[in-house]
C-alpha cells in the first residue's frame, strides 16, 4: 500500500521511462499485433461503458455539468459507435492492399502491408474528456499498438475514472492511463515513441511537435479555431437559427473545437437573425438559462474569468444584444449574442470555446470569404444557403479541416470523412478507417522473381543499354522492340 | 529573399496555381525541361559525381520523366473529389472528400540524386495546386547552377522558385512559415527541420536514411539464381551513385557456411561491372566530397574493421575514388556497423542461421528498405510482419523506387510521410471533409429543452436502430 502511494505520488522522467519500456516489451513480444487481442480489447471497452454508463454521466457532470443527454450521447453513444465500427471492419482493414506494377518491374507483385507503429501516446482535451481519450485509442487499438493515454487535468473526475476503468478491463501490460498535468506530461514528451497523438490547442500543441521532433516521431495534432458561420438569406431561418443553437450552446456549452465561433451575415439579414435567435434561445433554455439543466457550465475559473475579459472589454460589451448574464459561483455564463463587434477586440481574435456568439455583418454575403480567409484555417466553416453558386464558392474558396452546408458540427459522426485541420487547426486526420490508419506504418512490399534480369540493368553502360532503357522506361512496346532490335545490332 | 517568398504567397492567395490547366502547362513545361536539356544534365551529374548517362538516365532523367507523364495521366482524376457514404439517418445529405493545395511549400532536397529528389517532390506539389521554394543541396553545385538558371526560363517564376545556398540559407529558410515542408537527407537535419516547423505548426515530410540490409538466403538454390543474386546485390551496392543512396544495400546477412560462396561470386561480378582493380574503374560515380571522402576512409582505419577486409580497400584521394570494398564479419561494435555507410564499402555479417537475420535487423533501427533474397514462403512471412522498414523488397534491390503504385517513405528513424505516384499529390494536399444537409426534414429531439424521449431517441438514432426508432415514434404518438 505504501509503495503504491509512493508510485502515485512521484510520476518522474524514470517512472516514464518504465512505462514506454513495459510497453515496449509487451509490443516486441507481439501481444498487440495478435487479432484476438485487438478484438478481446475492443470487446473489453465496450463492456467498460455497458457497465459504468452512470458513472461516466456523474463524472462528466462533475467536470463540467454535462447535461445527461450530451454525456450519453456525445461521449457514450458516439464511442460505443465507433467500437462497434472497429469491430466490424477491423479484420478487413488489416487486409494487404494490392497495388499494381508497371513494365518497368516486370514481373512483379506488389502490396501495401499495414503495421502498427508500435508504442503511441494519446493526450487528449478536457472538454470531451472521455470521448477524445478512447476514441483514438479505439484507432490505436485495432492498429496494434501498445499505448499511453494522458487524459486532461482539468476534467480530473473523468480522468481518474478512466485510469480506474482501463486498469479494470483492458490489459494494463499494453495500454496505460497516466494522470497528472504538466509536470507529468512533460516526462512523457521527454520518452521516445512511435506516434503521438495530440488534441487541445495551439501553444501546447508546439510544444509537443518540438518534442517530438527529437526522436522524429510523427505526430497527429486536433487544434482548433474560429468556426465561422456563414447566414444567407432565404433560407429556413427557424431551423438554422436551431442548428447553429445546437451546435454552439448544445456542444458543451460552446467548449468544443468545432462549435460556431461566430457568424457572418448581411447588414440586411442581421435583425431577423438576431430575432429568430431570441426566440429559440428562449424556447431551448428558458427566461432563466442560468438556471437550465441542459447546459454545461464553463470548466473552470480560469476559463471563466477569460470569456468575462472577452464580454466586458468596454468596445464589446455594448454590442450584447441577448444574454450576458453571469453566475460566477456556479461558473456560469447565459448564452450571450452580440452584435456587430469590432473586428480588432479580443472575442474576434481568439477562440471563443464559450457560450459568446458575435454576429458580423458584412454587405454582400459574397464578402465573407475574405473574411475568413484573412484569418487562420479553422477546424471546420459552415454555411447556411439554398443558393448553389454560393455554396460551390464556399467549398472552392473556405480552407477548413471540414466543412457543412446547411447544418453544424454533424460531421464529426461520419465516419466515412476524416475528422482534422489544416494550417493552425491542425494536422493529420481520424475517425473510422483513418484512425486505424493514423496509426499504422503502410509498408510497401515488392516480390520480385528471379526470371527476367534485364542484363541492361548492369554495368559496363553502353549506348545500346542507355536506348534501351529509356524505351523500357518510357512503357512503349513498340520502342522497347526497336530498341532490342537496335541492340542486338550493335 | 522574403520578398520571394512574400511573392509565392500572393500568387498562391491570388488563385494562381488553383487551375488543373496551371498545373498541367507546369508539368508539360517540367517535362520539356527535362526532355530539352537531357546532355546538360548529364554533364552536371558527371561533373557533380561522376555519374555515367546509363545510371543518370536510369535513376534521375528516365525516373522523372516517368513520374510526369504518369501524374499527366492521373491528374484530373486525383483532383476529382471523392464520395463518401451518408447513413439513412442523415438523409437527405452528401459527403464527400476533397483535395485542396496546402500552400506555399519549401522543398529541400539532397545531394545524391540532385535532380530526383528536388524534381520528384516537385512535381507532387505543382499537382497539388501550390506554389513552391526549392532548395536543393550545395553538394552538387553543377546541378544546382542548371536548375537555378534553367528552372526560371520553362515555369511559372511567380509560384515556382529555386534557391541555391548552404546551411545559413536552409536556417533562414526554416525561420519563415510554410504550409508543407519536405526534406529529404540525414536524421540529424530532420530533427532540426521537424523542431522549427512545429514552431508554426507546418506538417512535414522526413525522407531519411539507415542502414538498409540484404539478407541472403538463395546462395543455395541454383547457380544461376545465385548468379542473379550476386548481380542484384552488386547493381544496388554500388550501381545508385556508389552507395551514397538512402535505399542502397548498406550491409548483407548470410549463412557462416555460405559466406566464401558470396564473396567469390561478387568478386567476380564487380570486376565484371566495373573492372579490375581501382585503377581501371569505371561505370561508377565517385564519392561527392573531400569531406564524405574522409568521413568513409576513417570508417576503415579501425585495425579491427580494416583487417576483415576480403576484396578491394584502395583509395585515390586526388580523384576521390575508394574502389568496390567487401569487408567479412566486422566487429558489431563498429562505427562502419553501427552508422549509416553511404558509401562504396560492404560488410557481410554472417550468421550460423539466417532466421537469425530477423533478430540482428531489429537490433538496428527501422531502415528506409529490408531486402530479402530468399524463395522461403515460410521466411518472407516472418520478415514482413516480424521487422518493420519502410518498404520490403523480395529478390531484387532498387526497383521498388520506380513503382509509382507503392508509397515510398520511412517509419521510425527512417522517416514519415510518403511520396511517389498518387502519394506524391496526396501529400501536399488537405483533404478537406465537406458535408451537404437540407434543410428537411428536421428532427426535433436534436434540441432542447431534453426529455427522456429525447435521450431514448438519439440512443436508436445513434446505433442506426431504425426498427426501433419506428416503433418509439409510433409508440410516443400514441400516448
Amino acid at each position: 500500500m505504501a509503495s503504491e502511494v509512493e508510485k502515485k505520488a512521484v510520476f518522474d522522467i524514470d517512472s516514464a521511462k518504465e512505462v514506454v519500456q513495459e510497453l515496449r516489451a509487451s509490443f516486441v513480444a507481439g501481444k498487440t499485433k495478435d487479432y484476438e487481442w485487438r478484438r478481446t480489447q475492443l470487446k473489453a471497452m465496450l463492456k467498460l461503458m455497458d457497465e459504468n454508463e452512470p458513472q461516466i454521466v456523474a463524472a462528466l457532470r462533475d467536470d463540467l455539468s454535462k447535461p445527461e443527454l450530451e454525456s450519453s450521447i456525445y461521449e457514450i453513444a458516439m464511442l460505443k459507435n465507433s467500437c462497434k465500427l472497429a469491430l466490424k471492419k477491423m479484420k478487413h482493414w488489416m487486409m494487404p492492399e494490392k497495388a499494381k506494377t508497371s513494365l518497368a518491374t516486370f514481373p512483379s507483385s506488389a502490396e501495401i502491408v499495414s503495421e502498427p507503429l508500435g508504442v503511441v501516446l494519446v493526450i487528449s482535451a478536457w472538454n470531451y474528456p472521455f470521448l477524445l481519450s478512447l476514441d483514438p485509442v479505439i484507432g490505436a487499438i485495432a492498429a496494434g499498438n501498445a499505448i499511453v493515454l494522458k487524459p486532461s487535468e482539468i476534467s480530473p473526475a473523468t480522468a481518474s475514472l478512466l485510469a480506474k476503468l482501463v486498469a479494470n478491463y483492458m490489459d494494463s501490460s499494453c495500454i496505460k492511463v497516466v494522470e497528472g498535468a504538466v509536470p507529468e506530461t512533460t516526462a512523457l514528451l521527454e520518452q521516445k515513441w512511435d506516434k503521438i497523438m495530440y488534441t487541445g490547442n495551439g501553444r501546447i500543441a508546439r510544444i509537443v511537435m518540438a518534442a517530438a521532433a527529437k526522436h522524429l516521431t510523427p505526430v497527429v495534432l486536433e487544434l482548433g479555431g474560429k468556426c465561422p458561420v456563414i447566414v444567407d438569406s432565404g433560407i429556413n431561418l427557424q431551423v438554422a437559427t436551431r442548428r447553429i443553437i445546437a451546435g454552439k450552446w448544445g456542444c458543451n456549452n460552446g467548449q468544443a473545437c468545432i462549435s460556431p465561433d461566430y457568424i457572418i451575415t448581411t447588414k440586411d439579414y442581421a435583425v431577423e437573425l438576431v430575432d429568430s435567435f431570441k426566440c429559440e434561445l428562449e424556447l431551448f433554455y428558458g427566461k432563466n438559462p442560468l438556471e437550465s439543466k441542459d447546459l454545461s457550465r464553463v470548466v473552470n475559473s480560469n476559463h471563466f474569468a477569460r470569456l468575462l475579459k472577452l464580454l466586458d472589454e468596454d468596445k464589446v460589451s455594448s454590442k450584447i444584444v441577448y444574454g450576458g448574464e453571469r453566475d460566477k459561483s456556479n461558473l456560469k455564463i447565459a448564452p450571450t449574442v452580440l452584435l456587430d463587434v469590432p473586428q480588432d477586440s479580443l472575442i474576434m481574435n481568439e477562440e471563443i470555446f464559450g457560450p459568446l456568439l458575435p454576429i458580423i455583418t458584412i454587405d454582400k454575403v459574397e464578402d465573407s470569404f475574405d473574411l475568413i480567409t484573412s484569418g487562420t484555417k479553422p477546424l471546420a466553416a459552415y454555411m447556411f444557403t439554398n443558393n448553389k453558386k454560393l455554396k460551390e464558392k464556399f467549398v472552392e474558396k473556405v480552407s477548413a479541416g471540414g466543412l457543412v452546408i446547411n447544418d453544424t458540427t454533424v460531421h464529426l459522426a461520419e465516419p466515412t470523412l476524416p475528422f482534422g485541420g489544416v494550417g493552425d487547426s491542425g494536422m493529420g486526420a481520424y475517425h473510422g478507417k483513418f484512425s486505424f490508419d493514423t496509426f499504422s506504418h503502410k509498408k510497401a512490399v515488392l516480390y520480385r522473381s528471379f526470371a527476367g534480369d534485364a542484363p541492361l540493368r548492369y554495368p559496363p553502360y553502353t549506348n545500346g543499354k542507355l536506348r534501351l532503357l529509356k524505351s523500357l522506361l518510357g512503357g512503349s512496346i513498340l520502342g522497347i522492340i526497336r530498341a532490342l532490335m537496335g541492340w542486338s545490332k550493335a | 529573399m522574403e520578398k520571394s517568398i512574400a511573392e509565392l504567397r500572393e500568387t498562391f492567395k491570388n488563385g494562381g496555381t488553383k487551375s488543373i490547366s496551371w498545373r498541367q502547362s507546369q508539368l508539360k513545361a517540367l517535362l520539356q525541361l527535362i526532355n530539352q536539356n537531357e546532355d546538360s544534365i548529364f554533364k552536371a551529374l558527371d561533373q557533380d559525381l561522376g555519374k555515367s548517362p546509363v545510371e543518370s538516365y536510369r535513376d534521375e532523367v528516365g525516373v522523372l520523366k516517368k513520374s510526369v507523364t504518369y501524374t499527366l495521366s492521373c491528374l484530373e482524376k486525383w483532383v476529382a473529389p471523392k464520395k463518401a457514404e451518408v447513413p439513412l439517418l442523415f438523409f437527405p445529405a452528401k459527403a464527400e472528400v476533397m483535395p485542396q493545395p496546402l500552400g506555399v511549400v519549401l522543398i529541400f532536397s539532397s545531394w545524391n540524386f540532385p535532380f530526383t529528389l528536388a524534381l520528384d517532390p516537385l512535381i507532387g506539389a505543382i499537382s497539388a495546386g501550390n506554389t513552391v521554394l526549392l532548395k536543393p543541396s550545395d553538394l552538387a553545385p553543377a546541378c544546382i547552377s542548371f536548375l537555378v538558371e534553367t528552372i526560371p526560363k520553362y515555369l511559372d517564376n511567380k509560384a515556382i522558385k529555386v534557391v541555391a545556398g548552404g546551411a545559413d540559407i536552409g536556417e533562414r529558410l526554416l525561420q519563415l512559415k510554410w504550409d508543407k515542408i519536405f526534406y529529404t537527407g540525414s536524421p540529424r537535419v530532420g530533427r532540426l527541420v521537424m523542431a522549427a516547423a512545429a514552431k508554426h505548426l507546418t506538417p512535414v515530410t522526413l525522407e531519411l536514411g539507415g542502414k538498409c540490409p540484404a539478407i541472403v538466403d538463395t546462395l543455395s538454390t541454383t547457380p544461376s539464381k545465385a548468379k542473379v543474386t550476386a548481380k542484384r546485390i552488386v547493381g544496388g551496392k554500388w550501381g545508385p551513385c556508389n552507395g551514397q543512396a538512402c535505399i542502397a544495400i548498406d550491409y548483407l546477412l548470410v549463412e557462416e557456411k555460405l559466406a566464401s560462396a558470396l564473396i567469390e561470386l561478387l568478386k567476380k561480378t564487380i570486376k565484371r561491372f566495373y573492372g579490375e582493380n581501382i585503377k581501371s574503374l569505371k561505370s561508377i560515380s565517385r564519392i561527392v566530397n573531400e569531406h564524405q571522402f574522409q568521413r568513409l576512409v576513417n570508417l576503415l582505419k579501425d585495425p579491427n574493421v580494416a583487417d576483415s577486409i576480403v576484396y578491394g580497400g584502395s583509395v585515390d584521394e586526388e580523384k576521390l575514388v575508394i574502389e568496390p570494398t567487401i569487408l567479412l564479419d566486422p566487429p558489431l561494435d563498429s562505427e562502419i556497423m553501427s552508422e549509416e555507410i553511404f558509401g562504396p564499402l560492404l560488410p557481410i555479417i554472417t550468421l550460423k542461421n539466417i532466421e537469425e537475420s530477423i533478430n540482428f535487423i531489429n537490433s538496428k533501427s527501422n531502415p528506409l528498405v529490408i531486402y530479402a533474397f530468399t524463395e522461403d514462403e515460410t521466411f518472407k512471412k516472418r520478415i514482413l510482419s516480424e521487422t518493420s522498414s519502410g518498404t520490403v523488397t523480395f529478390n531484387d534491390s532498387m526497383v521498388q523506387f520506380l513503382c509509382d503504385s507503392l508509397p515510398f517513405g520511412g517509419v521510425g528513424q527512417s522517416g514519415f510521410g510518403r511520396y511517389h505516384g498518387k502519394y506524391s499529390f496526396d501529400t501536399f494536399s488537405h483533404e478537406k471533409s465537406i458535408l451537404h444537409r437540407g434543410f428537411y426534414p428536421e428532427i426535433e429531439p436534436r434540441y432542447p429543452p431534453w426529455t427522456d424521449f429525447k435521450l431514448l431517441f438519439i440512443k436508436l438514432a445513434y446505433e442506426f436502430d431504425y426498427f426501433g426508432l419506428i416503433l418509439l415514434l409510433l409508440w410516443f404518438k400514441r400516448s
